[in-house]
Parts: C-alpha cells; sequence; structure tokens
C-alpha cells in the first residue's frame, strides 16, 4: 500500500494507536499522511511524542488517552501539545505508563478490563472523569480483599505503527534495543498498518534478524507500506538515530504562527518524498 | 589529599543521593537526574555493589560506567519489562518533582486544572506506578517554596494521606527520601509528614524554612549531612563525574 491508500481506510472520529515511545520510532511518515487528508477528530492512544503534537498542529485530535508526552530531549515538552492543553482543545484521559500497556493488554485479550495497582491514589481517576473504575478481589490478603484500578480494554479501531524490516505480508521485525509495544497496538486493533524501512522477501527478512525480533505476523497486520525514513524526526533502532537539529527546529518553529506557516510550507504541504528531500535540504544547509 | 574545606555542595548531595540506596540489596536502581544516577552508581560502587543499573534506555550495565558513558552488559530491560519490574515491587526510583507536598504527594504532570492546565509539561509518566508499588525518593537540585507548596496541582506522585489504610493494594507505598540542595528529608514527621534529617554544611534551618512553603518537622534539632569519604571524594571527582556536570545542577 501507499502511506496515502492507508489513510484512505481511516474514517474521522475513529480512535486510533500510534506505536513507538515519545520521540522514538514513530510512524511518522504515516502521520504526515493524516496531516494531508482531512480527516479529523480522532482520539489518540499512545505513548506520546512529536506525532501528537503533529496531529494537534492541525486540531485533529479530540481526546487523547497516553502515558506521557515528551520529546525525550530538551525542550522535552511538546509544544503543539501543550498548546491544545493549555487551550482546552483535547480531553485528556492521562494515566500511568503501566495503564497503557495494562489496557492495550486488555482489548489483546478480548477482556473488558484488568487489575493494576497504578494510578490508585493519584489524579488519574480525576482526569477519567468517571469513566476509570475499581475492582475489588474476590480473594481476600489476611482477611481484606484488595481494590485495584480495573484498567478498560484500549480497544482501538486503527493502529499505525513503524518497524525496520518487512515482508509484503505483514511479517515485520525491529532492530535495536526495543520493540516498545508495537505488537500490542496491532493486537488491540481492528485495522492494522505498518510502514516499514524497507520490503524484502519473508526468507530475506527471517535470515536478518534473530526470530525474537519478529515482531509482527500476518495475523497482526492489514496493510504494509515501504518508507524509508518513515520515522523521521523521531529515532529509529538500528536504522537512524533521532534527528535532533530538525526535532529543535520543529519546537522552535511552534513559537509563532508566521514560523509554523514557513514549516508547514517547506515540510508538509506536499508528498513523503518532497519532505523527505526537504529534511536532505535542511541537514545540507544547518 | 582532599580537604573538607574543598567539598562542594554538590558533592555533599551526590553522597546523600547514593545514601537512598543504602540496604536496598538486590534491586533495580532508577535514579531519573544526573545527581541521582552519580548517587546510584557511587552506592554500587561502595556499599550496594548487587544494585541493578541501566543505560535509561534499554540495558542493564555489568560494569559502572562515568555519566555519559558506556561499560560492558549483562542484560535487557526495554520499557516493557520496566513495567514488570514495577509491579514486582523490586526497584527503588528517584525522580524529579515539580511540585512537592508535605504528605508526600508529587506532581510532574502539568500546572493548573486536570483539562485545562495553564502550563503542561510531561503528563503523570510512570509517577502513579512508582509509587504504589515500590520505594521512591525524590531529588530536587533547587529548593524552593514554589516546589515544596502547601497543595500540588495534580498528583502524579501519591502521598501520604492518599493511602487507604483500610485497602492492602496500597501496603507497597513508600516514600523513602527527599535530598535537595539544602538537606535530606523524610516523611517520618507526624501523620508521614516532612521531616528533616539533616541540613547540608552551611545550610540553616531558617534557609530551609524560608524556601519551604510549609513547617517541617524536626528543622530545629537536625543535624550535619555528613562529609564524603576520601574514597567517595575519589569516586565522584575521578571516576564517575570528571566533567562535573554535578555542578550544572547544584552549582558551588
Amino acid at each position: 500500500m501507499s502511506l496515502d491508500e492507508v489513510v484512505g481506510e481511516l474514517r474521522s472520529g475513529m480512535t486510533i494507536g500510534i506505536g513507538g515511545w515519545g520521540s522514538r520510532r514513530k510512524p511518522m511518515a504515516l502521520v504526515r499522511a493524516i496531516l494531508r487528508s482531512d480527516i479529523t477528530d480522532l482520539t489518540v492512544v499512545g505513548y506520546g511524542g512529536p506525532d501528537l503534537g503533529l496531529l494537534c498542529s492541525a486540531g485533529k485530535v479530540r481526546k487523547a488517552y497516553y502515558g506521557f508526552v515528551s520529546l525525550d530531549s530538551p525542550p522535552f515538552y511538546d509544544p503543539w501539545f501543550a498548546k491544545a492543553r493549555t487551550s482546552g482543545a483535547l480531553t485528556a484521559r492521562e494515566m500511568d505508563e503501566g495503564m497503557l500497556k495494562c489496557g492495550l493488554e486488555a482489548a489483546a485479550a478480548r477482556l473488558p478490563f484488568l487489575p493494576i495497582r497504578a494510578g490508585l491514589g493519584s489524579d488519574v481517576p480525576n482526569f477519567w472523569e468517571g469513566e476509570l473504575k475499581t475492582v475489588e478481589s474476590p480473594y481476600p490478603v489476611d482477611g481484606a480483599p484488595e481494590t485495584l484500578i480495573a484498567m478498560p480494554a484500549l480497544n482501538l479501531d486503527a493502529a499505525l505503527v513503524h518497524l525496520n524490516l518487512g515482508d509484503a505480508h505483514g511479517n515485520a521485525a525491529y532492530t535495536g534495543v526495543d520493540p516498545y509495544f508495537d505488537d500490542l497496538f496491532c493486537l488491540a486493533a481492528q485495522r492494522r498498518y505498518v510502514s516499514v524501512e524497507r520490503v524484502v522477501e519473508t526468507e530475506e527478512l527471517v535470515k536478518t534478524v534473530p526470530l525474537q525480533a519478529l515482531l509482527l505476523n500476518r495475523m497482526m497486520v492489514d496493510g504494509v507500506v515501504e518508507a524509508p525514513g518513515g520515522a523521521h524526526f523521531t529515532l529509529a533502532g538500528d536504522d537512524y538515530g533521532r534527528d535532533e537539529k530538525f526535532q529543535k527546529h520543529y519546537v522552535e518553529s511552534a513559537k509563532t504562527p508566521e514560523a509554523w506557516q514557513r514549516f508547514v510550507d517547506t515540510y508538509l504541504a506536499g508528498s513523503e518524498e518532497q519532505y523527505q528531500a526537504a529534511v536532505r535540504r535542511f541537514a545540507e544547509e544547518a | 589529599m582532599t580537604s573538607i574545606e574543598t567539598v562542594t555542595r554538590a558533592e555533599i548531595c551526590a553522597v546523600a543521593c547514593a545514601e537512598i540506596f543504602s540496604g536496598a540489596g538486590e534491586i533495580m536502581a532508577s535514579p531519573m537526574s544526573p545527581m541521582s544516577i552519580i548517587g546510584a552508581r557511587l552506592a554500587k560502587l561502595t556499599t550496594e555493589p548487587d544494585l541493578l543499573l541501566s543505560d535509561g534506555e534499554a540495558l542493564l550495565f555489568a560494569d559502572t560506567p562515568p555519566l555519559g558513558g558506556k561499560a560492558p552488559i549483562e542484560g535487557w530491560i526495554p520499557f516493557r519489562r520496566v513495567f514488570d519490574v514495577v509491579a514486582s515491587g523490586r526497584r527503588h526510583v528517584v525522580m524529579g518533582a515539580n511540585q512537592i507536598d508535605r504528605f508526600g504527594n508529587q506532581n510532574l504532570s502539568a500546572f493548573g486544572s486536570l483539562q485545562r492546565p495553564t502550563r503542561q509539561m510531561f503528563g503523570v509518566r510512570g509517577a502513579p506506578g512508582n509509587t504504589i508499588n515500590h520505594a521512591t525518593s525524590y531529588w530536587v537540585a533547587r529548593h524552593t517554596n514554589r516546589v515544596f507548596t502547601d497543595g500540588v496541582d495534580i498528583v502524579s506522585g501519591v502521598g501520604y494521606d492518599k493511602v487507604d489504610a483500610a485497602d492492602p493494594a496500597y501496603r507497597f507505598h513508600h516514600l523513602h527520601r527527599v535530598v535537595t540542595n539544602l538537606g535530606v528529608f523524610d516523611f517520618e514527621g507526624p501523620g508521614h509528614t516532612m521531616r528533616a534529617r539533616s541540613l547540608h554544611p552551611g545550610v540553616t534551618a531558617d534557609e530551609v524554612a524560608e524556601n519551604t512553603s510549609f513547617e517541617i518537622a524536626g528543622l530545629a534539632e537536625a543535624g550535619e549531612t555528613r562529609q564524603p569519604s576520601a574514597e567517595e571524594l575519589r569516586l565522584i571527582r575521578e571516576v564517575l563525574d570528571p566533567k562535573k556536570i554535578r555542578e550544572t545542577e547544584v552549582p558551588s
């Protein structure tokens, strides 16, 4: 599939899970394709980074379920997410990072909830405005039952993830030190789309990485897109590190409407190929 | 040789951060800032050799490298496994804080109201899960009355007044220490309120009181934070932080 064909299968109002973590292996090319579309009114689930920021910059997020939002390097706080929050533009379902994993696992196992300790005593239940309940254990500890957070399943209409290597059928692998939670996002979703740095024959895929790195199988994927540089400006395992200079440029550009319009015109107004070419020019000039 | 006159406030803080882990045993130490990282590595090189330390990303160090350095590894700890460790309780985290109140409630999420904050930070991150599951301490590089506030805007880290004593789900909650540029504190004051354990050399009780919005228990009686040993100074200065990154957090 192409990036725009994937986005063509998405609809306004959907609940979309976005893989990666902070500014790490985010499916940024797919996010950029959403920005090119008229899809809006999204509920976004994820470990937030500039993916959520870019979607907020275009006013496409109605509600967000997240454990944190971070750029992972100075200035750390994403400027567009901050603007959306301080202007009240989105409804926040903020939660502990572990609760997000738990909610995806519940959805993956088709369970209505899973019990978890994290969240108790904090302001997380207040963020959820009645959406988050507790559950009492039927098995007491020393005569007293534990009452835990009943983390609801985070069921997704669609999942978008970016991996390093895949075949045309949806088998896909990560390289580098961390799979993040991309398999859980796919297992929690109705429609699953993976962009990869490189599409190869299955035989080459399984010869290139250890078995443990084969994160996705065919049952977990509906569409594969070849998108070299598709995680830019976030890092992508062994393929490339974070483009710190460009991420700083993104942050600086968010500061004034004029600077942001220049950023949009230069990087976001055209195709993914035009984006990658403009990014190469930025690297040469910097 | 090193003399006590040359010991900086940052070095006093590094040793106080190391002492957070005294007696911790074979658990994962998760310090979140340069000073607390120096502290955890100092503890591992002196009294706590069984601590597990990661590179902050996904690798467990076999040796103890300098700040920002690499070392041989002994294992794998991707983010998903960190959450398993959190739930297991075999961890002691040292987080930062934008706000801490007298009961140990902590905020690193945002200022203002939940759905329309005045300033956005990280969100709650792992703070709710950390504080409810295992030992948690805090490192505050600039002790001010804006940080140590009467009430936090958003409770990300759980304080003692939020603990439901009737629910055993809260039984693992333990806030161990707060180390700042002014002193060492815990929550053993009346009703689990913040208490002074020691003030760093040269810091007065008045200075701490002026920079804290609430009354700190035991402030008048608090002794002086101990000096580093010669070996600790050598490890801090020559092995762990030769570039003096500690001074960026606590200038001398």
